[in-house]
């Protein structure tokens, strides 16, 4: 089980600064998270570190077709000193979406950040190195988004109707 | 050792060297594109992906039950720890609650391939340093680690460990006899590695200041596990999050200063010691525990049952089909769970719509983020320093490459 700050206490901090463009406090399972407005999300983490969440845990993309905003990001953080861990997410519905980038903040956002671009194709704005980074430079698509097909679909032996997403 | 690099190279021509993508000093599948001014490296370009298989992507097709092979392939020099770290995932999705026995059990396996682990970064910074004596000494250690998970699950190195609920069966008499017999052992072949090594003048020249990073370096590129503790951050995922009941043991975590390869050599020394108190520890505490069979929690959505039952009972055989056929019902939601990897903190963001398999499952793999300042820990350091100092941060290829 994680320790993490009471939403009531993270939205009290919050708001004073960006007031009404964090959308979302809550806590799910062992961990608060936040929705904050794609366009402030620099300034919520940079502010965020200096509340003493130093650490950047993981940033990861995630696809939602269905939604409006379909491209969000993930940033995990943590503070050390006092053991608290915080989610942070952000979405946009533009396509290709644009994320200010957190290399400045973070040194290790730089390949989490060229994953996510890798998979999902979001550029970070002001990124030293974007391009791919498991994949191949020449590929094509972006393959954890959800439309990407995970098998051939050209082969005819395979029959998945039933099962499988 | 590490010598600054000279601003006066002007006219000079520098030499461009790849190392790898298949060095056999590399240990894995890494490439290399040095800038080298003599022996001294100025520039380094990573290049990984090699052995890039979508781990994430082919999660979003299998059923929770399957994915546990996919973790095995993440360090495989510690699958086990892989294993139990994805089961708690689910488990802390699924709101399960395990039995005090089956948490201990699962302790005693990841502790075992914490050691296996160690053992195997260790001996092979002896290698790289030149002292292949001292790996041929502790690499049987391993094998008998090997044989105990044998024992328990049957294979060796993909363990495939453990189900979501509980383990698929309990611990054999022979596991236990081996377990005992490897902790009676393991400290006397410890002995004999570390007198070869600790305080001999050679090592200790290549290692000292060999691939520093500072406290607040590694902090910034969220370095975890022995790596961040040699350079001097107590941080470990088991006492600051503590799972699988690990609040209930008493041990330290070492610290180094500088943060070069010698003090995360002897960070991992002192760990494989304390994991083998922690094994013990665990065995004391099922001694004392009334429950002495169990090893799965009451989960018949999750945990198949046993097989007589299958073939003989109407509502066994139902929940054994809908568990092969992951009919089971997963709640909606997204859990970060985390465990202490054999090389840092080892995370899985799990996000499920309620579907037979994960909507999204991300993999925070240690090695991944921390490689990232391999190349600029190597920076004006020598060749040979440099294969030394990748060995002993304990980059997996497999881990690396997702």
């Amino acid at each position: 089980m994680f320790n993490t700050i009471e939403p009531e206490a993270f939205f009290e901090q919050l708001k004073t600064q960006f007031a009404e463009k964090i959308l979302l406090v809550e806590k799910h399972y062992d961990v608060t998270v936040a929705e904050v407005s794609h366009d402030v999300i620099k300034n919520v983490i940079l502010f965020l570190k200096e509340q003493g969440f130093q650490f950047l845990t993981s940033c990861n993309g995630l696809h939602l077709p269905a939604a409006e905003k379909k491209f969000g990001m993930i940033y995990h953080l943590h503070d050390f000193k006092r053991n608290l861990r915080i989610r942070i997410k952000t979405f946009t519905q533009n396509d290709p979406p644009h994320f200010p980038t957190l290399t400045d903040i973070f040194p290790a956002a730089n390949w989490m950040e060229r994953e996510a671009y890798d998979f999902f194709g979001f550029r970070f704005d002001g990124h030293p190195n974007l391009h791919r980074i498991l994949n191949e430079d020449s590929m094509e698509g972006w393959p954890l988004r959800k439309e990407y097909p995970l098998e051939d679909q050209a082969r005819f032996d395979k029959d998945d109707k039933m099962f499988g997403r | 050792m590490k010598e600054e690099i000279k601003q006066d190279l002007i006219g000079r021509e520098y030499t461009t060297l790849n190392l790898g993508p298949t060095h056999p000093a590399t240990h894995g599948i890494f490439q290399n594109v040095l800038k080298m001014d003599g022996e001294i490296i100025i520039e380094s370009t990573p290049t990984i992906g090699y052995i890039h298989r979508a781990f994430e992507k082919l999660a979003e097709r299998r059923p929770y039950g399957q994915i546990t092979t996919i973790t095995d392939r993440l360090n495989y020099c510690s699958s086990p720890i892989n294993n139990m770290g994805w089961h708690m995932t689910v488990e802390k999705l699924a709101g399960i609650k395990l039995p005090k026995r089956v948490e201990y059990l699962r302790v005693i396996i990841m502790e075992l391939a914490r050691i296996a682990d160690h053992i195997i970064c260790n001996s092979v910074i002896g290698v790289d340093s030149g002292a292949m004596t001292g790996f041929l000494y502790v690499f049987q250690f391993r094998e008998h680690i090997y044989e105990i998970y044998e024992e328990i699950c049957g294979a060796r190195i993909t363990t495939n460990i453990g189900r979501i609920g509980g383990l698929e069966r309990d611990f054999s008499q022979t596991a236990w006899l081996k377990i005992e017999k490897l902790l009676k052992e393991l400290p006397k072949g410890l002995k004999e590695f570390e007198d070869l090594l600790i305080r001999n003048r050679i090592f200790m020249d290549r290692t000292i200041n060999c691939g520093p990073i500072s406290a607040e370096m590694a902090l910034a590129y969220s370095f975890t596990g022995p790596n961040l503790r040699a350079a001097g951050i107590d941080y470990d995922v088991r006492v600051m999050n503590p799972y699988s009941s690990y609040e209930e043991f008493d041990f330290m975590i070492p610290l180094g200063t500088n943060g070069d390869t010698y003090d995360r050599f002897m960070v991992r020394e002192q760990e494989m010691k304390e994991s083998m108190s922690i094994i013990k520890q665990a065995m004391q505490k099922l001694d004392k525990l009334e429950d002495k069979t169990s090893y799965n929690a009451e989960v018949p959505e999750f945990y198949l049952p046993p097989k007589n039952e299958v073939y003989n009972e109407m509502e066994a055989l139902i929940w054994h089909f809908k568990i092969i056929m992951a009919e089971t019902s997963v709640p909606k939601g997204e859990v970060y769970h985390c465990v202490e990897g054999a090389n840092g903190e080892l995370g899985y963001y799990l996000i499920s719509d309620g579907g037979r398999t994960p909507y999204r499952l991300h993999i925070r793999r240690p090695c991944f983020i921390y490689y990232q300042a391999y190349s600029e820990m190597i920076k004006g350091a020598y060749l040979s320093d440099a294969i030394l100092t990748m060995s002993s941060m304990n980059v997996i290829a497999g881990e690396l490459d997702a």
